[in-house]
């Protein structure tokens, strides 16, 4: 399947016309990735760019590692990203503001000219012809089958295995010291016994504030996302069933904090009781 | 098709990485940043591998792919730890070491 693929997409028209049509894409995914302010946006923007990447291995004969760019990159680390991102909290955003003047200028400035010197580089090497990955010729038996041990991951499996089996075997042990260090980093030492689930109890019902869970969001027959809040049986709504961050997000876009459209049968019925507005909203 | 349309590709995702790491201020963000410069110069690695007609550069392509991966791995788990101390994911806050 990979020789095929990359046979496939090998050299010639198809190639050029995935190359137009995916490296502006990459361009412009790796831009907004650094423009974005929001980071969930950057992490997916940083995995459709690598995607991409991946694509061009395959379109260069490199099936092997389009396979694991997918696989360890998007799979892997993108997932890894989102997850330490989970964590952190996705409301943590840049600031604006310039902590060193002139700081986004200069950055500009030394860009244009760094990427301005690479240009000069690569048009100097004076790359006339290109090799080529060549795909080894075939061996079939006698139905025609393709015999195993051929093709890109046959020659890399080789190489990996003769010439550079010393680095392949330190890259086990880094790999070892990796997953040793994240755990050590990440780990927490508990100084203080844990607390127990009568003590957790005790401390909740002494501060008195509200011991029982908060009231869920409202369900109605038209509307059930988590914004819309509770209706308390007086028919007014209670501010406790939307999660603060929500009821937050709502102002910042400006929208109505009340119920945006009830059903007829429960604006009637808020309609009808709402005289005694005792419980507005303390519940 | 012109192998050098990919190396070029690759010095501008290179130099738009780069400048993220100038710019940004969350950790995170800057360390997707140095993902893309990897990623970038992977596939100039891939690409010489195909100029040269060797598979060689897919060979360092592939022993830059595993670096990165325990790289990010160990990355991330000290911005957690950063983060635990200091609540939060900004490279300005992290600076004691000024004073």
């Amino acid at each position: 399947m990979p020789a095929v693929l990359a046979t496939s997409l090998h050299a010639g028209a198809p190639e050029t016309a995935i190359f137009w049509i995916l490296a502006p894409l990459a361009v412009l995914a790796s831009l907004g990735m650094v423009l974005s302010r929001n980071t969930v946006h950057c992490a997916l923007l940083l995995g459709s760019v690598m995607l991409s990447l991946a694509v061009f291995y395959a379109a260069q004969g490199a099936p092997f590692l389009a396979f694991v760019q997918v696989i360890v990159y998007t799979g892997a680390v993108m997932m890894l990203f989102l997850f330490v991102l989970m964590l952190v909290g996705v409301d943590t955003r840049d600031s604006l503001i310039e902590t060193l003047r002139g700081q986004r200028l200069a950055a500009a400035v030394a860009g244009i000219g760094f990427l301005l010197l690479l240009f000069a580089g690569i048009r100097q090497a004076a790359i006339t012809s290109s090799v080529g990955i060549a795909e080894p010729p075939k061996v079939t038996d006698d139905q025609g089958n393709v015999l195993p041990g051929q093709g890109n991951i046959f020659e890399i499996a080789k190489l990996l295995f003769t010439r550079y089996i010393f680095a392949f075997e330190v890259t086990s042990a880094l790999l070892i010291t990796a997953a040793l260090g994240a755990m050590v980093l990440a780990h927490r030492e508990r100084h203080e016994p844990r607390r127990s689930q009568l003590e957790q109890m005790r401390d909740r019902f002494k501060v008195g504030t509200h011991p029982t869970p908060l009231p869920g969001p409202g369900v109605y027959a038209r509307h059930n996302a988590v914004d819309t809040p509770a209706l308390l049986p007086d028919g007014s709504t209670s501010d406790l069933s939307v999660p603060p961050a929500i009821e937050e997000l709502r102002l910042e876009r400006g929208r109505n904090p009340q119920p945006a459209r009830l059903g007829p049968a429960q604006s009637s019925s808020r309609a009808t009781s709402k005289q005694p507005p005792s419980g507005k909203g303390n519940l | 098709m012109s192998p050098t349309y990919y190396l070029y590709l690759s010095a501008i995702l290179f130099t738009i990485g780069s400048l993220g790491v100038l710019l940004r201020r969350n950790a995170i963000v800057v360390f997707m940043c140095v993902e893309l410069m990897l990623n970038a110069a992977n596939l100039a690695l891939v690409t010489f591998s195909r100029i040269n007609g060797d598979l060689n550069g897919q060979i360092i392509a592939f022993f830059v792919m595993v670096v990165a991966a325990a790289e990010v791995v160990v990355g991330l788990a000290i911005i957690i730890s950063v983060y635990r101390t200091r609540r939060s994911a900004s490279v300005d806050d992290a600076s004691l070491l000024k004073y």
